[in-house]
């Protein structure tokens, strides 16, 4: 097949790859994606996934508690390395939340259909990602229970926040996102959650998921107005999906930590961030149609045109890692030109190794027509992709600081079981998070799917 | 019918109340074990106790009840009272008292001063003079008190030996007060006594002593130089005439006397001037840093080390001096060298031989090639110099050197300018080996009964060979011990005291009255600042206690003694002005002849060193000295001066030794070069006694030579201090006190590892803008030359205009550090740490580089390979010839407080903020601990509190902090304010009177301990202050410029003074 490949996004192309698997109508889809949720029961594999999630879910509830007992000492960093896997963390999990709204938000106002499918979960895969994000910042600050002094408000000392401090960037940019990302998703909920209310099987279904639907009866008006808000909201989200990761590039671009003060940040985060978060849905997607039989609805087509968003987003990153060498040494700064030696012969130099092979030698794979559809190695390639992008923020937040201005105050980092327990606690809790997410709720747009079946068969007409 | 026989048998143990009385005198009985297991067979249901004597009905433990509840005590009535009245007595008692009865119950006051004391303003801390004794020396102190608090230590401008400086043993000596394992009260074989008890028991073995004519009695101090204690032990030798007095300071040297008596036929005291001197050459000897009147001889050094752009007054217009130090290790003072050679210990003689040679006075000493060339420089160099020149030799080096150095300052007429000789400073100069040789002898032929110690711990620091442990314990073949009586005063309950009969709590001395001679003979009163916290008797008390009047207080005895030496009329006015003024005027000796006696001729031949061979130094520690100060935490924390270790000792060998040995560090990720190394472990054994130690490589040590400090590895030292280190007195034989020489086949690999927290691995700027150094020639030449490598920003590019647009109208504090006149030892540390309420945070957490200090000591090597070549890590391990013997320099960095600081602009919530005099305040109620502050600061001084380090609970620690500064919580930033709180109460002062601050009305806690003036505060907008003056200097430069941070901490390049003919070779 590849020998002959057909030219990308012919119709023949698109016809071998749909975007829906054939043969369906309204009704299967609906009953398809409904059943999950509604009459299929639920597999002994569910319930170990569900068991083994919620135990690192409960492993980070006993780290998070032990930090509020004792301090953020018990974690590894020290004077110089102020910041260790709290902001690690924090960063990877904001980069993966970007993939939903971009899909959903992004993708939408471009008229992609085969956003469709993937849609729902990549949303709710962005705000589980972003809840995760959300508590790295609240626990990493020494003195937790004072954290809302980030928040502006109206303090009877007459007190601000410092608003020329990223940090306080950071707080507007992430709970917009968060807040915005939740609209969205339970915007585009509302019709499928009154399809859940109207198959529901018990009376306790039909009440939550009637509260749910706040009255969806699915009318015109009804259809009316919730496109013009999810066009507004989509409209709404576009722009989040540049500006947070944007303004978290901030934190490190507004410092003058070699390393971190370079003027390349933004628009090198946000291609990273794409390109973890498709990792991520790519992660998720090929489980989940597994597991569900979901391959009529999240096909070949999609996982290819993911693989492909990851190429290309992989190859922006490849340049922000390029141009943030060739700058430091162009510029002839001595502290950019010992940052660059230190990447490649520091202590730490394995780790940036290890992060060019995840994030640009490996994915360069991805060029192949064939290894883009062995779903097998697509997995594993985002499984690389992520580590990859974990990596390049652990290079980026701790080596930057390990060996800064003052040699004198050079220092080293190592995690300690805490920051471990605290990191695989909150995958532990993204997992979970997904697996309830799943059993309760239509993880493809069942109403969106319709439009889609109309569509097609239109199509092959 | 059960309670009525318990009854009949109790009646029959418990002895009459007129044995008691009898039993007072009697000596203490071993515990009978079988009458305590004779009484619990013959008890039934539930018994309880309070000791095994109890159960035993130990007559002494009774008596003890007795006597601490003697209302409650039948037996101190005359009538009778039955068994039941007396228990419920007891209970109530018990009840009430509970067995808290061992301390005080605390004095509290309701109301607070209904009649305020003279002087005292409630919130105003109160100064008193006082003074330190420390070996053959005294500082003179002024001790800063809050309500009847001592909290902070200074310098006492008008004492000889401070100058109004201190040192790191000064101030760590407050904490020394307050430490929670001191002994708290006296003890009998483990069991607390009361102070009538130890009374009555020490006049009674004064009474049979006596008829002895004190046969059997022996004393055993370290040096005494005070005039009260030597008067009660000369009162105490002739009321018992047969008894002796054995001296034994384990860490200073007999070479110093013994090199006068050599000399001069008679034991001298030395005082040096170094102010005077043009050119000064240091034969092994740490004189800015140790030994006595270290810290005034740094001021006076350093006077001559200043270079003034505009004016010479400061260094009284006389160009900068010349040091050259000849050392086996690296010293504070060897760092601060314009010349340093590295010679092991015992080529040093040779080296001192060959000086007198060359100077015509007769011997000869063998030299390398190398090394004879160097001499031949500076004895030219000296010459140039007739009678303004210095040479000084080291306390561990032996008596012949100090000889031959007082006969080479003979020659160059160097005595009565650059020195002087006064009567000795200590009340009875002794060879301190032999003294205790024989006391050892004396013990050992069961000449001694009784052996008082006072204050110091033989048993931890006699030599091996002496096994003094082996003097008091229990022999099993003697069925019993060899002294009967042994009785111990000292401040902790330590490895002596557990073999000791009594010990004695010693009281500190900020709690009692004493007295004590400086390095010049000048006499200060000690001068309490609280009453003893605990039950703890003073020296004099104790040695009171054996002579006729027991109950002679401390502070009538200094009077007295006062009294006697100055009989003028109003004593009470001479009293008051010498507690004032902190000395007694007129007691410096005078300066006396001398006649030399010494041949340098006349010597035997010298050892001479076989480099086959490594030589084992024994030194005190430069943080804990000989252990005294084990159990001092801030001590045990702050980074030694040149190796930047922390609460470890370690065997410090040269780069090259290590590399033959095979020693090597690694970093581990955990802490790294900020915090943890991973050191060999190497067996050690010397003079048949072994010891393990971790290996640390020095760079500018001798090569061959070892270096085992001494201090650590204490067993009974306290919470702090036990356990940490190894102990090299182990190794340390009565005939290599100093230098024990061996083939280094001793030393071997362990193969183990063994983890060091150092806060400063990382020796090389980098060719960065951060330690900028010249020498005299160059800067002669081109002044500006600090600022040759700058790459300035252009401040109007920036968007921050600073000063242009907010203006620092009033005041602009500044703080100016010389680096020509930091040598690295420490003091500013410390003081800091007091004055600030800094934490401890303890090994673990230095290894984590989290040490809290505010104000550090960088130490860089010069001329080194960098990492950023690639080809050196910056690791000593690593060997490159240039670490035999680099340019070693220190820097203080404190919070450099930058006009356009980069912590205030990324804290989130404006717990950093900038003040309107340019200060980087901290405010710790608003911080949230996110630690971007740090990440962002460039020179990385920002601390924080990673967990609760400040300890909360201990009350003793409760009455030290300064009551001016925040004790921080944890998950809070701090960092080096500048004294804020002097700032402010200055500025108060100052406003009251409606006037500007003066220029130095305030001083920064480093800038006032600082010994050398290398650190200088004040007010940049006034262009008289001293700072101004320091910043106009071209000397004056900003750590790495480039930044644009703009600090207002700037530093004065260090200026080298090398001798042009030893440079071009």
């Amino acid at each position: 097949m590849s020998a002959s490949q057909p030219p990308i996004d012919s119709p023949e192309i698109r016809r071998l790859t749909p975007v829906l698997g054939p043969g369906h109508t309204f009704g299967s889809v609906t009953d398809k994606i409904s059943s999950i949720v509604l009459t299929r029961p639920t597999s002994f594999g569910w319930y170990i996934g569900f068991a083994l999630s919620f135990g690192f879910t409960a492993l980070m509830t006993i780290a998070i508690g032990w930090l509020f007992t004792k301090g953020v000492g018990i974690w590894g960093i020290n004077i110089p390395i102020g910041w260790g896997f709290a902001i690690v963390n924090f960063v990877w999990w904001i980069g993966i939340g970007h993939a939903g709204t971009l899909i959903s938000a992004i993708l939408f106002l471009l008229n992609q259909k085969w956003r469709t499918s993937i849609n729902r979960f990549a949303e709710a895969m962005t705000l589980f990602a972003v809840a995760c994000a959300g508590i790295f910042p609240l626990i990493h600050t020494g003195r937790p229970w004072m954290a809302y002094y980030m928040f502006p408000y109206p303090s009877t000392m007459g007190l601000w926040p410092q608003f020329r401090s990223p940090l306080i960037w950071d707080v507007f940019a992430v709970s917009t996102y968060g807040t915005v990302s939740l609209l969205f998703w339970f915007v585009g909920l509302i019709p499928d959650l009154a399809t859940l209310r109207d198959h529901a099987t018990t009376k306790s279904k039909q009440l939550i998921y009637g509260m749910l639907a706040m009255g969806w009866r699915g009318s015109v008006r009804h259809w009316h107005r919730y496109q013009s808000a999810y066009l507004l909201l989509a409209g709404l989200a576009t722009p989040l999906v540049l500006s947070v990761h944007s303004v978290i590039s901030f934190d490190f671009a507004v410092g003058i930590v070699p390393g971190w003060h370079t003027t390349i940040f933004p628009p090198y985060f946000v291609a990273g961030a794409i390109y973890s978060g498709f990792a991520m849905v790519l992660s998720i997607a090929i489980p989940l149609r597994k597991a569900y039989g979901l391959e009529d609805f999240i096909t070949m087509r999609h996982l290819d045109n993911m693989a492909k968003v990851m190429l290309a987003t992989g190859l922006i990153v490849a340049y922000g890692y390029f141009f943030e060498f060739f700058l430091s040494l162009y510029s002839g700064n001595k502290f950019d030109v010992f940052l660059v030696q230190q990447r490649l012969h520091g202590p730490y130099s394995h780790f940036y190794y290890a992060l060019i092979l995840c994030n640009i030698v490996l994915p360069q794979s991805l060029w192949s027509y064939r290894l883009r559809h062995n779903v097998v190695f697509l997995f594993l390639m985002s499984l690389v992709v992520n580590t990859g992008m974990w990596l390049e923020r652990f290079v980026i937040v701790v080596i930057s600081l390990t060996r800064d201005f003052t040699p004198s105050a050079w220092g080293r980092y190592q995690p300690t079981f805490w920051d471990w327990a605290t990191f695989t606690g909150t995958i532990g809790f993204f997992v979970m998070l997904l697996f309830l997410f799943v059993r309760v709720l239509p993880a493809i747009s069942i109403a969106e799917m319709r439009e889609l079946v109309a569509e097609t068969s239109e199509e092959e007409k | 019918m059960k309670r009525m026989s318990d009854q009949a048998q109790h009646k029959e143990d418990r002895p009459s109340p007129d044995e008691h009385l009898d039993n007072v005198s009697s000596a203490h009985r071993p515990l009978d074990l079988a009458a305590v297991r004779a009484q619990l067979q013959s008890k039934t249901g539930k018994q309880y106790w309070r000791t095994l004597e109890e159960l035993a009905c130990d007559p002494d433990f009774e008596e003890l009840l007795h006597r601490e509840f003697p209302r409650q005590a039948p037996s101190e009535w005359d009538d009778s009272v039955d068994r039941r009245d007396f228990l419920r007595l007891m209970a109530a008692s018990l009840a009430l008292a509970g067995l808290s009865g061992c301390g005080r119950a605390p004095e509290q006051y309701i109301v607070p001063y209904v009649k305020q004391p003279d002087g005292v303003v409630p919130g105003n801390p109160q100064f008193y003079a006082t003074a330190m004794p420390f070996g053959a020396d005294a500082i003179g102190l002024l001790v800063e008190s809050h309500e009847g608090r001592p909290t902070k230590i200074e310098g006492n401008p008008d004492h000889p030996s401070s100058l109004g400086a201190t040192n790191v043993f000064a101030q760590a000596s407050i904490l020394d007060l307050y430490d929670p394992d001191r002994a708290q009260t006296a003890t009998k074989a483990g069991e607390i006594q009361t102070w009538s008890q130890f009374l009555d028991a020490a006049q009674s073995l004064a009474s049979t002593l006596r008829a002895t004519r004190g046969e059997g009695l022996r004393i055993l101090s370290g040096i005494i130089n005070s005039p009260l204690l030597a008067a009660d032990l000369q009162n105490l030798l002739t009321l018992y005439p047969m008894a002796k007095w054995h001296q034994w300071e384990p860490a200073v040297g007999d070479g110093t006397r013994e090199g006068t008596k050599l000399a001069f036929g008679n034991y001298v005291n030395t005082v040096y001037r170094p102010e005077n001197a043009e050119v000064i050459l240091s034969l092994d000897s740490d004189f800015l840093a140790s030994g006595p009147g270290n810290v005034r001889y740094m001021r006076e050094f350093y006077r001559r080390r200043k270079l003034d752009q505009f004016n010479g007054a400061d260094r009284l217009g006389l160009e900068m001096s010349r040091l050259y130090v000849v050392e086996p290790t690296p010293s504070v003072t060897g760092s601060s060298a314009d010349h340093r050679l590295p010679l092991r210990s015992v080529e040093i003689e040779q080296f001192a031989r060959a000086l007198a040679a060359k100077l015509g006075l007769g011997g000869s000493g063998k030299l390398a090639h190398d090394t004879e060339k160097w001499l031949d420089a500076v004895v030219k160099d000296l010459k140039k110099y007739p009678r303004r020149s210095l040479v000084v030799a080291g306390e561990q080096q032996p008596a012949e050197v100090h000889a031959l150095v007082h006969v080479v300052n003979h020659a160059l007429g160097n005595v009565g300018t650059t020195l002087y000789y006064t009567e000795p400073v200590e009340a009875h100069p002794v060879n301190h080996l032999d003294s205790l040789r024989e006391l050892c002898a004396d013990i050992d032929a069961g000449k001694v009964t009784t052996l008082l110690i006072l204050g110091v711990n033989p048993v931890y620091t006699a030599p091996h060979d002496f096994d003094f442990a082996s003097k008091l314990r229990f022999e099993e073949k003697l069925k019993g011990k060899k002294i009967e009586t042994v009785i111990q005063v000292s401040p902790h309950f330590d490895e002596t005291s557990q073999y000791c009969d009594w010990h004695v709590a010693e009281s500190h001395y900020l709690e009692t009255w004493g007295d004590a001679r400086a390095f010049d003979g000048t006499v200060s009163v000690v001068q309490p600042l609280i009453a003893p916290l605990y039950r703890t008797h003073s020296v004099h008390e104790v040695l009171a206690a054996f002579t006729d009047k027991p109950g002679l207080s401390a502070y009538d005895a200094v009077r007295d003694q006062l009294k006697a030496a100055n009989p003028s009329a109003d004593f009470e006015k001479f009293w008051r002005k010498t507690l004032n003024d902190g000395v007694v005027a007129g007691t410096a000796f005078a300066p006396i002849n001398v006649s030399l006696k010494f041949n340098p001729a006349s010597l035997s031949p010298a050892k001479e060193s076989t480099s086959g061979e490594l030589e084992f130094l024994f030194r005190p520690d430069p943080s804990i000295y000989d252990g005294r100060f084990a159990n001092n935490g801030w001590l045990q924390e702050l980074p030694k001066p040149v190796t930047k270790l922390t609460w470890d000792n370690a065997a410090l060998v040269s780069p090259k030794t290590a590399e033959k040995l095979g020693l090597t560090h690694s970093i581990p990720s955990r802490g790294g070069e900020h915090g943890q190394i991973l050191s060999n472990v190497v067996d050690i054994s010397l003079s048949g006694s072994k010891v393990t130690a971790a290996a640390w490589i020095l760079p500018g040590q001798a090569e061959g030579v070892v270096v085992l400090p001494l201090g650590y590895g204490r067993k009974k030292a306290g919470y702090t201090g036990t356990n940490k280190g190894f102990n090299a007195y182990v190794v340390r034989a009565s005939n290599a006190l100093w230098a024990a020489s061996a083939s280094s086949s001793v030393i071997r690999k362990t193969g183990d590892d063994y983890p060091l927290a150092c806060t400063q691995y990382h020796f090389n700027m980098e060719g960065r803008h951060i330690l900028v150094s010249g020498t005299l020639d160059e800067y002669h030449k081109n002044p500006n030359f600090a600022h040759e490598h700058e790459e300035l920003p252009l401040i109007n590019d920036s968007l921050y205009k600073g000063e242009a647009e907010f203006p620092y109208k009033r005041d602009k504090w500044a703080m100016a550090i010389d680096l020509n006149s930091c040598n690295g030892c420490n003091a500013c540390v410390i003081a800091c740490q007091a004055e600030n309420n800094i934490a401890v945070v303890g090994k673990e957490q230095v290894m984590r580089g989290r040490e809290m200090h505010w104000i550090r000591v960088d130490r860089y090597y010069a001329n080194t390979l960098s990492a950023a070549s690639g080809k050196s890590t910056g690791d000593p391990s690593e060997y490159q010839p240039a670490l035999d013997n680099p340019d070693t320099f220190f820097q203080p960095v404190p919070c450099q407080q930058c006009e356009n600081a980069p912590c205030e602009q990324v804290c989130p919530v404006g717990a950093t903020v900038h003040s309107a005099e340019g200060l980087n305040d901290m405010v710790y109620q608003r911080c949230v601990g996110t630690r971007y502050c740090s990440n962002n600061c460039p020179y990385k001084v920002r601390r924080f509190n990673f967990l609760r380090f400040q300890d909360w609970e201990t009350p003793q620690f409760k009455l030290m902090r300064n009551p001016e500064v925040t004790v921080r919580s944890r998950g809070v930033m701090e960092k080096c304010s500048y004294c804020v709180q002097r700032i402010d109460k200055a500025r108060i002062e100052a406003d009251e009177k409606n006037q500007p601050v003066a220029d130095g009305a305030i001083a920064t806690a480093c800038e006032q301990a600082c010994p050398s003036q290398a650190i200088v505060f004040g007010n940049a907008n006034d262009p008289n202050s001293r700072v101004s003056k320091l910043r106009a200097q071209q000397r004056n430069y900003q750590i790495m410029p480039e930044l644009n941070s703009r600090p207002r901490t700037t530093y004065l390049a260090a200026v080298r003074n090398p001798n042009p003919e030893l440079e071009s070779a």
